[in-house]
């Protein structure tokens, strides 16, 4: 900060300022006398030990500080109470010591040691206070702590503290802009995060201390893309002015090739000059010279980063702030193809109803766009048209805009407004509105002579002001074409008896001088009048009176000669030297002397030569090379600390840089692989088109490609990655269904020797699938997104039909094992236990997970699910042995007793939680029963009677098994809703003979079913679980379980979850439902050094959430 | 970001000022009142003004100059729409945003403009964050504190500002859970001489009243939302579900808020509610002039017009009014060369006039432009658009809240050129 030392300055003089101002205050002044007396009573109370006496205190000398008087004489007395209990006091002590410190920098350092306890306290928003206060202090020897702080608290746990760690960076680099390197570090790391807390802060950060390391945001780009919906309105700001500059050095201009194009019109467009100005010729020249380069390159393809942006910022469009519309107004300005930036007309024009600030701000935005892009605003006229009840300065914006989307359509409404115009009682605006229908009448060559005839018109008004503006502007529009208009010239001359103002005079003068062949007879005349008054004369029509003498001398010099003599002579002895010197620079040129060069000869050249008419434009043009919406914009000068909107690359830098390394979340991995899988099957190319990186912006199909991606980004709001799963599931979804049918086939062919009744029970199966399906759309959509809600369904359907293909598995297993239960080979089931663990080690490429099509497995869901993975089981290894274990998911199950062999009489029962959604009802918990006759006698009849269960949970009961043969082992499976409760199922267990009491208790793990969320929807969703519904635990993981494939493991034998993809290797992530209720159940585990951890539990039912923190705890820890 | 904050008066007295970095000497507002003196009006002050180390940025509000201080570039509208957001806090807080109310209240006033801003940069604006640290003052509480010693600061530390949805306080309890929405709408429209219509449109904004006892996800949907030709919403609307489904899908702050402001465009018609006759007119001779005005029903869509208005901005040089109103009364501001008509309901049967004549000052010319009329309404029970609420869903709560919907129309800008 520049400005800092010139400021500090100013500081060092306020207190002696401070004091004489008191007189300002009427009401201060009595109190100025007992000042300190009052002083010496605020000390006494902020010494006394009650609270309500020191509040009391505090307020009176906030009170003082607020009215801008000068209390630095308490600062011992009120430094001292810096670790007060009261909270209220504390927050006093602390503005008071901000306001202060700075000039009692001894005694300030008093209070560190407090901030620096409060740094450590497990409060975070202690943490965040003390840090806040901390940095606030403008004390340079607390450089190095602050660093120390700010450092710590960067890489703190919770995301409010590091904010402020964010918000004290640029505190200290005010304070001491040498810590800049070490800043830029904490800068870096900062970016990184992933929270929508810190995102705003942080780039503000940036852009206070390093906006030129636009490196920095490579790697956060998209991150920052996808987070900007839910950063807090302030936030959104900083960050979308920061990416539009970051997008202006990292892709192509998306109208290169429209520009081209217009070349071909630019013919007519010259027409209306002053919109097309020179600048623009020049850079159409220089386009020319590019031309032929670049109608060798090939068409301009939109950067999908680019459109990420644009896509990504549309939203905000209908925030309420108007700062956050005006930051995406000026992105798309500055970064759309042009056929898209129209949608940020109507949202400005919404803003024109607001405060009048923000009218005036706006106004003066929409009025630098209007030059440049006239048709995007061209269907808002009317709502620019003036109330006489706006301020003037408004009314000027107005008008300004109004004139500047003036064209040959509408011309006739817009001067059929400024007629009425004219009429205000408010003569700076009626000024205006004389310059602007100038203005059109320049512009528009049909309307000329209207508009000359009207000015002429208000030559005649009473208003003396009205008259100098009309006759200001007709001078400007008779240059144009003079020898027409000889009688208004006429006409004028007469006026110069009654106006005063000088700028008109000297316009009449100049108009006379110019055209004196028009009016030979009146122009001397005129001259005699001026020479007469000359000497009361303003200098500027002075100035013109030289002018008209010397010009009549050259024409008409029979008549004019002494005329001229007397003014030239008058204008020698004036005061003014510039009046003088133009005299007698006249004076040699014009009179033939002797002496006289060669210039003379020349002289009627010289004066009478013909004028280029002049420009009359828009003082807003060329404002556009600041950054639209900025203050320098405002000002149209460059603002301290302005950065420059940089011009478009001519060839776009390296994509790559924003690829961010975590391989499956890179978008471009995973459209790579879409491309292929578009390659084998065409018909998903229609979801292709939406997000598709060919996006053609070429300046034929433009307006085909805005609409597309207009309705692209319609419908991925919150950021494509969501959008892309989505994709990615859909296509996941489409071809499992292929392969369901190949399953089926498969299935069928296995199939041959089950019964009827079995086959029945599928098909019922079925359509009771396809009922749910139904239901399940005609459901009002209670979700959060759309997109999840799809997903979803998604799920219900791949859940029912894995489902299915349990059911079946099942069948067949019972019948295999009739078969192969003596002949199975031991080994053969820790085998398969192990292929399955490598393939979810190695889920990515598929390739050796042979034979079976794997188009499944898209990169955005990292880790499949269970039931996923053995539904692929089931296809390649259908051929060969079909084992109980194919049912059980990859991480071991947990078998637990549910009746033990000498209880039960010979019968042992084991239970394990399947993990398979029951399909008969997706509410309740599969629990799979593996029967074990170790007596010596058959069982018989085999089933559940007498069902005690808590109010409203049930049961889905196992089909009896009709008859246990003694030494068999046979498996079923039951059904249980526990009503998202750990309340035991109790029953009894009949065999023909005995009953046995049993209860089946879950593991609260076990109460939930998988559901896949990508990273930002569960960043939202955990956002939306905060407070009471997150609990968070640390923890020192076990030794053995320090990796991450150890930590996922665990969790996931502990909980019945599904991975969710992180970008982070520091952070495993789990989402589930609960069975029952669906509420979401989300687990965070991450890691930090030396195994300590710290484990986040987000869920609605609290109950579940601190059962499944134990659970989960202990598993990681032993 | 901002620097310093000061607010002044309408007669130029700095009465508080806060500083969020160093402190900047109150001179540098000299500028500022240089620019008012130039201007007049202080609507016309420009908000942004340069001066030779600072950049002032002001707003208006309530006779208040909110005036901050910048030192770098910044978007000034970041800065205007930060300002109002203070005002509207202040209005929140205390009832209204006025000196008076300000002095009283200075403590509160200073604890606010410590939390909402951190070294210049925005920090926490939401009202509902706010009140959790900071409670508004309430006769009750300040008898409480003063016997008690205890203060309106919160001991509770401000979880919201941790959360996602920094809008909505945690643990929010109510015994009476209603859910009220305003649908008020306002007519902007610019009427030419002869009654026709120049421009008009009308703008709509939802105010919510929610006290709903823990965290509710709301669902309001319309009968007719393709009417809504642009809106803006309060962030705590899910944009993606309007996008496909245009319903309004939102987690409500707790308290009251604005949910949306929308507009409807003149494209469709835009019926308007009344319809004047009138005729104001000054003599080239004789010092005087003679106004009359009569108003009638147009398309009431069978309501009644109810707070009816007529302010007329004289010119200059009228001196006095003597006139007559067959209903409701007038009055003649002389300073500010106002003339309001209070009508209040409108009676179709007998339809309300204003008639007299105007005294124009001696030897002053005529005025150039008769004034326009600016024409206030109401209409209660009718959204003039036709919008319709059709139903407010609430899930996330297994209670059954009060809930209602009332519509009110109003005039916005409405002005009848003459």
């Amino acid at each position: 900060m520049s400005a800092s030392s010139a400021f500090n300055d100013e500081k060092g003089g306020s207190s002696s300022v401070a004091e004489p101002e008191y007189g300002h205050d009427p009401a201060s002044g009595g109190i100025f006398s007992s000042d300190y007396k009052r002083h010496d009573d605020l000390k006494e109370m902020l010494d006394s030990n009650k609270d309500s006496l020191k509040l009391e205190a505090m307020k009176r000398i906030v009170a003082m500080i607020a009215r801008g008087k000068n209390a630095s004489d308490l600062f011992p007395a009120v430094v001292k109470n810096v670790a007060c209990k009261n909270i209220e006091v504390k927050k006093l002590v602390y503005v008071y010591l901000v306001r202060y410190a700075e000039e009692q920098q001894d005694l300030a350092l008093l209070s560190i040691s407090t901030f620096q306890r409060g740094l450590k306290d497990p409060n975070q928003l202690i943490r965040a206070s003390a840090l806040r206060v901390l940095s606030s202090i403008r004390v340079t020897i607390i450089v190095p702590i602050m660093m120390l702080a700010i450092k710590e608290a960067a890489s703190d746990m919770s995301p409010y503290v590091r904010k402020t760690a964010a918000h004290a960076i640029p505190k200290l680099y005010s304070l001491d802009p040498e810590q800049k390197d070490q800043l830029i570090e904490v800068i870096e790391k900062l970016l990184a995060d992933k929270t929508t807390l810190v995102a705003g802060s942080v780039v503000m950060a940036f852009e206070e201390v390093c906006p030129e390391r636009i490196d920095l945001i490579h790697k956060n780009y998209r991150k920052l893309c996808n987070l900007l919906i839910d950063v807090e309105e302030w936030g959104q700001v900083v960050i979308i002015n920061m990416l539009t500059r970051y997008a202006r050095t990292q892709f192509l201009n998306p109208n290169m090739n429209e520009s081209l194009l217009e070349e071909g019109n630019s013919g007519e467009k010259t027409f209306y000059g002053s919109d097309e100005d020179e600048d623009e010729d020049e850079e159409e020249k220089e386009k020319k010279a590019e031309a032929a380069a670049m109608a060798k390159r090939k068409p301009y393809v939109m950067d999908p980063d680019h459109r990420l942006l644009l896509r990504n910022t549309k939203p905000l469009l209908q925030s309420r702030n108007a700062a956050v519309v005006m930051a995406v107004a000026q992105l798309y300005f500055h970064l759309a193809p042009k056929a898209e930036v129209g949608v940020i007309a109507k949202a400005l024009v919404r803003l024109l109803r607001s405060h009048s600030e923000v009218q005036y701000v706006v106004l003066q935005n929409v009025a630098t766009m209007t030059i440049k892009r006239r048709g995007m605003f061209e269907p808002y006229l009317k709502s620019f048209y003036i109330r006489s009840t706006d301020p003037t300065q408004i009314k000027i914006l107005k008008l300004e805009v109004l004139t500047n989307l003036a064209n040959e359509t509408n011309i006739s409404t817009i001067l059929r407004e400024f007629q009425t115009y004219i009429k205000s009682m408010d003569k700076d605006f009626v000024a205006a509105t004389i310059q602007a229908i100038g203005r059109c009448a320049t512009n528009i060559g049909e309307v000329r002579d209207t508009c000359l005839n009207g000015l002429v018109q208000l030559l005649s008004n009473r208003d003396e002001l009205v008259v100098a503006e009309s006759v200001v502007v007709i001078k400007k529009l008779l240059q144009m074409q003079p020898e027409k208009h000889s009688d208004i010239i006429k006409h004028m001359a007469k006026l110069t008896d009654n106006i005063q103002v000088p700028m008109a005079r000297a316009s009449i003068l100049w108009l006379i001088g110019e055209y004196c062949e028009h009016v030979p007879k009146i122009a001397p005349d005129v001259l005699r009048k001026m020479a007469k008054s000359f000497t009361n004369e303003e200098d500027i029509v002075k100035l013109q009176i030289i002018n008209l003498a010397a010009k009549l001398y050259l024409t008409n010099s029979k008549q004019t000669k002494l005329l001229t003599q007397y003014v030239l002579n008058l204008a020698k002895y004036d005061q003014n030297y510039d009046i003088r010197d133009r005299a007698r620079f006249i004076r040699q040129l014009i009179v033939p002397t002797e002496k006289s060069g060669a210039l003379s000869k020349y002289a009627k050249k010289l004066f009478l030569a013909l004028k280029p008419a002049p420009v009359l434009e828009s003082p807003f043009k060329d404002r556009d090379h600041f950054q639209l919406g900025s203050l320098s914009h405002l000002l149209n000068a460059k603002a301290g600390g302005y950065q420059e909107l940089p011009d478009w690359p001519e060839a776009a830098p390296d994509p790559s840089v924003r690829n961010v390394e975590v391989p499956e979340w890179t978008k471009c991995s995973s459209r790579e692989k879409r491309k292929e899988k578009k390659v084998e099957k065409p018909f998903y190319s229609d979801s292709e088109g939406e997000s598709g990186p060919t996006e053609s912006a070429d300046s034929e199909s433009d307006s085909a490609s805005g609409s597309e991606s207009g309705s692209g980004s319609e419908e991925s709001g919150s950021g494509s990655e969501s959008e892309e799963s989505e994709e990615g599931s859909e296509s996941e979804e489409e071809e499992e269904d292929e392969e369901e049918k190949d399953k089926k086939k498969k299935k069928k062919e296995l199939k041959k020797p089950v019964q009827e009744t079995e086959s029945e029970q599928s098909s019922e199966e079925e359509e009771r699938k396809h009922e749910r399906k139904h239901e399940r759309k005609a459901k009002p959509r209670k979700s959060d997104s759309e997109s999840e809600s799809e997903e979803e369904e998604e799920d219900s359907e791949s859940e029912s039909s894995q489902s299915e293909s349990e059911e079946s598995e099942s069948e067949t297993e019972i019948k295999k094992k009739k078969k192969a239960a003596e002949s199975k080979p031991p080994s053969k089931p820790d085998k398969k236990e192990n292929k399955k663990e490598k393939t979810e080690m190695s889920l990515l490429d598929l390739d050796d997970f042979e034979p079976a099509p794997s188009p499944q497995v898209t990169p955005v869901n990292t880790f499949l699910s269970n039931s996923l993975v053995t539904d692929l089981e089931g296809l390649s290894l259908s051929d060969t042995v079909l084992s109980p274990a194919t049912i059980s998911p990859s991480s071991a199950l947990k078998n637990y007793e549910l009746l033990h062999r000498i209880t039960g009489e010979g019968l042992s029962v084991e239970y394990c939680f399947s993990r398979q959604p029951f399909s008969p009802d997706a509410n309740m918990v599969a629990v799979q029963m593996h029967f074990t006759n170790n007596a010596t006698s058959d069982t018989k009849n085999l089933h559940m009677e007498d069902v005690k269960l808590q109010s409203g949970m049930r049961v889905k009961e196992f089909p009896e098994i009709e008859l246990l043969p003694a030494g068999e082992t046979t498996t079923a499976v039951m059904g249980i809703d526990f009503c998202d409760s750990t309340q035991a199922a109790n029953f009894q267990l009949c065999t023909h003979t005995r009953k046995f009491f049993v209860s089946i208790q879950p593991p609260v793990g076990e109460l939930m079913r998988p559901f896949f969320m990508t990273e930002n929807e569960f960043r939202k969703e955990q956002g939306q679980l905060m407070g009471m519904n997150e609990i968070t635990e640390k923890l020192t993981l076990d030794a053995k379980c320090r990796n991450e494939h150890a930590i996922v493991q665990r969790v996931t034998t502990a909980a019945n979850l599904s991975r969710v993809p992180c970008g982070s290797d520091k952070e495993c992530r789990f989402a589930g439902r609960t069975v029952t209720s669906s509420s979401l159940v989300l687990v965070t585990v991450a890691t930090k050094e030396e195994g300590a951890a710290q484990l986040t539990v987000n869920c609605e039912k609290m109950v579940i959430g601190t059962m499944l923190v134990k659970d989960i705890l202990l598993a990681l820890t032993q | 970001m901002i620097h310093s904050l000061f607010l002044i008066n309408h007669t130029g007295d700095i009465f508080l000022e806060k500083h969020w970095k160093s402190v900047i000497s109150r001179s540098v507002c000299d500028y500022f009142f240089e620019a008012k003196e130039k201007a007049g009006d202080p609507e016309n002050v420009p908000p942004v003004l340069q001066t030779p180390h600072h950049y002032l940025i002001t707003i208006y509000r309530g006779k208040l100059f909110l005036l901050s201080v910048i030192q770098t570039e910044v978007p000034p509208l970041f800065v205007i729409e930060f300002l109002h957001r203070v005002a509207d806090t202040f209005q929140d807080y205390f009832g209204e945003c006025s000196e008076g109310v300000i002095k009283d209240n200075v403590v509160t006033v200073y604890e606010l403009l410590e939390e909402m801003l951190d070294n210049g940069f925005p920090l926490a604006t939401e009202s509902n964050v706010l009140k959790e640290m900071i409670k508004p003052p309430n006769i009750l509480r300040s008898v409480v504190n003063t016997l008690t010693g205890s203060s309106n600061v919160g001991d509770t530390l401000p979880t919201g500002q941790l959360s996602n949805i920094p809008w909505r306080r945690a643990g929010v309890k109510y015994t009476n859970n209603e859910a009220y929405f305003d649908v008020i709408e306002e007519i902007d429209a610019i009427l030419d001489k002869s009654g026709t219509t120049v421009f008009a449109e009308i703008q709509g904004v939802i105010e919510a009243c929610v006290r709903l006892t823990g965290m509710p996800d709301l669902t309001l949907s319309f009968m007719n939302p393709r009417l809504l030709d642009d809106v803006s919403f309060h962030p705590c609307v899910r944009f993606k579900r309007w996008e496909a489904e245009r319903v309004l899908s939102f987690i409500p702050p707790d308290g009251n808020f604005t949910l949306m402001t929308y507009h409807v465009s003149s494209q469709n018609l835009v019926a308007i509610p009344v319809y004047v006759k009138q005729s104001i007119s000054f003599f080239e001779s004789g010092s005087c002039g003679r106004l009359d005005i009569t108003l009638g029903p147009k398309q009431t869509m069978g309501k009644m017009v109810e707070g009816l208005t007529v302010t007329i901005h004289m010119p200059k040089t009228v001196l006095s009014a003597n006139l007559t109103a067959t209903q409701g009364n007038y009055t003649y501001d002389l300073a500010t060369k106002v003339l309001v008509w209070d009508i209040g309901k409108l009676n179709p049967q007998k339809l309300p006039n204003l008639k007299g004549s105007l005294s124009v000052q001696a030897g002053a010319p005529k005025p150039e432009e008769n004034p326009s009329l600016n024409i206030g309404l109401k209409i209660q029970q009718l959204a003039i658009s036709g919008l319709k609420v059709s139903r407010l869903d609430m899930y996330g709560e297994k209670y059954k809240p009060f809930k209602g919907v009332k519509y009110v129309t109003k005039a916005g800008k409405f002005q009848v050129r003459t």
